[in-house]
């Protein structure tokens, strides 16, 4: 990222439990123009897939494998997980 | 090592991680499925996870404990797929010199899954519905083990 600036991240976006549902499926890539955020994400994807547009706005997310704020910085490569209230345990 | 499992939780197994001669308090807490009234019939509820996360995250949370409890030893396993009502999803064994330590590490711990452990519940109830579980707004769902 600091020696090869890219105009644009792609990053793989997961779905899980009812989110995979609504979607249609349990992950998809996506392509967004730098800089970008996981929210940005969020928005692509709303508007890229059907389903999506029932997912709120504002969901819980993780960065690779920690839990992030919808303003985080995504990077190139980076795996966002869109998840639903949690309910482990 | 995996957090996970799909088979039934062995007991002697996390309580055999955990003792030592020094340890004389061990507190173990287990949450079973439950089809209780609030719960409309549920025969089994199906499990799923971002199981690359959980490891992840136990890990985080298995030594946020210790950084409070040093003395203590915990261990965990959380079940996925479809378990009967009755059977146990979470088990957590805390072993420490004391009791007070070893029942404080193990309420933080299923406090700190219930709320940072991405585990998801889908109800599978006697009607043959299926219904997602949300914790923080279906009134029905309470949250269990409170």
């Amino acid at each position: 990222m600091d020696t090869a600036p890219s105009v644009r991240v792609r990053v793989r976006v997961r779905f899980f439990a009812r989110y995979a549902e609504l979607v249609g499926r349990s992950e998809a890539a996506v392509s967004l123009p730098m800089p970008a955020t996981v929210g940005d994400v969020v928005r692509r994807v709303r508007e890229d897939f059907p389903g999506a547009r029932a997912l709120p706005e504002r969901p819980l997310a993780a960065v690779n494998l920690k839990q992030a704020k919808l303003d985080a910085r995504v990077r190139d490569g980076d795996e966002v997980a869109l998840l639903p209230p949690i309910a482990g345990g | 090592m995996s957090f996970l499992t799909r088979a039934a939780i062995s007991i002697d197994v996390l309580l055999a991680e955990v003792s030592a001669p020094d340890r004389g308090g061990t507190c173990l807490f287990l949450g079973t499925v439950r089809n209780g009234p609030d719960e409309h019939g549920v025969t089994a509820i199906e499990y799923s996870a971002y199981e690359e996360m959980v490891d992840a995250e136990f890990g985080r949370l298995l030594a946020d404990a210790r950084g409070r409890w040093p003395e203590a030893r915990i261990a965990v396993r959380h079940r996925l797929g479809s378990i009967p009502v009755g059977e146990a999803s979470i088990a957590i064994a805390a072993a420490a010199p004391h009791r007070a330590q070893a029942f404080e590490a193990c309420r933080y711990v299923i406090e700190e899954v219930k709320r940072r452990v991405p585990v998801w519940k889908k109800e599978l109830r006697v009607d043959g519905s299926e219904v997602w579980v949300d914790p923080s707004g279906r009134p029905t769902a309470k949250p269990s083990h409170v």
